[in-house]
């Protein structure tokens, strides 16, 4: 049976349920609705109508299921054309264009291609969307994390979920049970927050270090988020906590280390080694950060206070520089 | 040939979509579905051969043809398109929440009315949340700004790679928001193509009072698939990193990660600024080995003991 076939198939499959006010056998399905007859067994009708079903099921396709009153052989079918039918709607031409343009939001296979099927069936339902609309603010987020799809439907069926997530890369990988409220995307990352079973406390997890697969356990609609929760707050809490800040002199060659000055103040000038530089003040986070920095500055930058930052920048160039003999 | 699951949805919206636009051109109804003429051609002839229960003349959805142009006259009933699936609503809701509450990007109020109108008919969308909101960017207004008015600039911009401050004037064409990060997507007059600049590696902005005119070679970035692109002239470095320094593979694309020994892990990564990547191995100090280029290796260990060297003369010259 070709695919064209199949699809035709589907369309007089809705058509006639679409029309029915009453459940309709599978069997009088079978008899009615072309294609159907191909079926050289009743076994070969069943397996065809199973996959039929649970295509138009995936599509969202509002298809129910009820006993037929004095009907022995089973259950019918129909659709509900108040369920299956797109309510009204009509924007205006800013409407559209805002619409347009979050269509437009996500780099991600999945979710942009769900945003064009969304947006084919606006325009199905009479609204204008330009689909390329000129915009001078074109916002983008990125969705290709593997865990993401089975957490954002975990999250929509309100299911427990387990998975393995290393807390830091330098970290073994910890198994977790969580009540996922939701995910969350917070500075270009993805994080799912929920109640950690474990722990029993509210936690976030970026999405891009879970390491095995999302499994779901247990039944739908078993975690509540609790009303008035503010995820994105939550994300925002626990991403990045302030860097501790302190400040350094340094001495920096002139014309280079434009990444240190442009956080720093100039105090005064001096010559190292026939190199003119200047010497500065600056803020910097913790001491391995503002280390490694430095370090990568070579000879073009070096500490002068506070002595243990200078020991850690010595630190990292006996290392690299002993690497190599 | 294209499979059901991709073709049926189509099939379903197009009877609606026909019927509020009758005499339609056949070319605007392929392009509004992203699909070729022929495509949708062969789509409204099998629609043509589907109906209702009867399968008579006047039970089959009935299409009229006139020149370049299509008008349903019987739709079998398929009079809407079908609603949103679960997928499509929290796709567009999510979105347009994200742009909601992001200032500056839309009119809030042309997108608050769209998101209640969608909420409206396709269902909330819970438990997903875009924050758009990028860090504090001094040049943001300005830039709007010369967007808005079509005005040209000249920045004053810090490029990582080289570590250096160069000046240059360019034409605005889009603002980015892309992974937490806002970027100028403009002309540069200087480097005669595309340029992303980095709002918060911006030092100093002028709006100039002369238009912005981009050439017409000056088309968009694609920028999907992320903003960082494997270039075929980059160099490659082969870099095992000890569990301290794991993170770069996380922050910088590599092209491939080896799990190692306690949790270290050998990563292949490209470059285009050798500068840069010295400066990345020799600030991770003991957390990195350079396996390849050895040259790689040999310049950051010449830049280490030169380092080395004068962080000692200065020691001594201070004492002394």
């Amino acid at each position: 049976m070709t695919a064209a076939a199949r699809a035709e198939r589907l369309v007089n499959l809705v058509l006639c349920l679409l029309s029915s006010r009453q459940y309709l056998p599978a069997e009088r399905i079978r008899r009615t609705v072309p294609g159907y007859a191909d079926a050289p067994s009743d076994e070969a009708f069943f397996r065809m109508f199973e996959r039929d079903k649970a295509e138009l099921r995936e599509l969202g396709v509002p298809l129910e299921t009820g006993r037929i009153p004095g009907f022995e052989a089973g259950d019918g079918y129909r659709i509900a054309r108040r369920d299956y039918e797109l309510p009204d709607i009509d924007l205006e031409p800013d409407e559209a264009a805002a619409v347009a343009l979050a269509a437009r939001l996500w780099d991600s296979p999945q979710l942009s291609g769900a945003a064009n099927g969304a947006l084919l069936k606006l325009r199905a339902a009479g609204v204008e969307v330009d689909t390329e609309p000129s915009v001078l603010v074109q916002p983008r987020v990125r969705a290709t994390e593997p865990a993401l799809t089975p957490l954002i439907s975990a999250v929509q069926a309100g299911q427990v979920v387990t998975f393995s997530h290393r807390r830091h890369p330098a970290e073994q990988p910890a198994e977790r049970i969580l009540e996922p409220w939701g995910v969350v995307s917070w500075r270009g990352r993805w994080y799912v927050v929920g109640h950690d079973r474990d722990r029993d406390a509210v936690r976030c997890f970026r999405v891009s270090r879970i390491v095995e697969p999302v499994r779901a356990v247990g039944a739908s609609g078993a975690v509540q988020r609790p009303l008035g929760v503010d995820l994105l707050k939550i994300v925002a809490g626990s991403a990045e906590p302030p860097a501790a800040a302190h400040t350094a002199r340094l001495w920096l060659a002139h014309g280079r280390a434009y990444g240190l000055r442009r956080r720093a103040t100039v105090l005064d000038t001096m010559t190292v080694q026939d190199v003119s530089g200047d010497v500065v003040a600056v803020e910097l986070p913790g001491h391995d950060v503002a280390a490694r920095w430095i370090a990568g500055l070579g000879p073009d930058a070096v500490v002068l206070e506070p002595t243990e930052l200078a020991t850690a920048v010595r630190a990292r160039l006996l290392a690299a520089a002993g690497s190599a003999g | 040939m294209e499979g059901v699951a991709h073709r049926f949805p189509r099939l379903l919206a197009l009877v609606p979509y026909l019927l509020v636009r009758p005499g339609v051109l056949i070319e605007e109804v392929a392009a509004d579905f992203s699909v070729t003429v022929p495509q949708l051609r062969r789509d409204l002839e099998l629609l043509w051969m589907c109906g209702l229960p009867g399968y008579g003349p006047g039970d089959l959805i009935d299409l009229s043809f006139e020149g370049d142009t299509v008008t349903v006259t019987f739709d079998a009933g398929m009079r809407r398109p079908l609603r949103l699936s679960g997928a499509e609503a929290t796709a567009l809701v999510v979105a347009l929440r994200a742009l909601a509450e992001t200032p500056g990007v839309l009119d809030a109020g042309s997108v608050r009315r769209a998101l209640a109108k969608i909420e409206a008919a396709a269902g909330q969308a819970d438990g997903v949340v875009v924050g758009l909101a990028t860090r504090e960017e001094a040049a943001l207004a300005a830039v709007r700004d010369a967007l808005d008015h079509r005005r040209a600039l000249h920045l004053r911009y810090y490029t990582p790679a080289r570590d250096t401050v160069s000046e240059r004037t360019v034409d605005p064409m889009r603002l980015l928001l892309v992974e937490g990060r806002s970027y100028l997507e403009a002309w540069c007059r200087w480097a005669q193509d595309v340029r992303l600049f980095r709002l918060d590696r911006i030092e100093h902005v002028t709006t100039l009072d002369e238009p912005a005119v981009p050439p017409p070679q000056a088309r968009p970035t694609d920028v999907s698939g992320g903003l960082f692109r494997a270039q075929p002239d980059q160099q490659v470095a082969v870099l095992t990193l000890a569990p301290d320094a794991r993170w770069v593979a996380e922050y910088y694309p590599v092209d491939e990660l080896i799990e190692g020994e306690g949790g270290a892990a050998t990563v292949r990564m490209r470059y285009a600024e050798t500068e840069w990547m010295v400066r990345l191995v020799l600030g991770l100090g003991a957390d990195v080995v350079v396996r390849t280029p050895p040259e790689l290796a040999e310049a950051v260990a010449q830049r280490a003991r030169a380092a080395l060297r004068r962080s000692d003369h200065l020691a001594r010259s201070e004492a002394g």
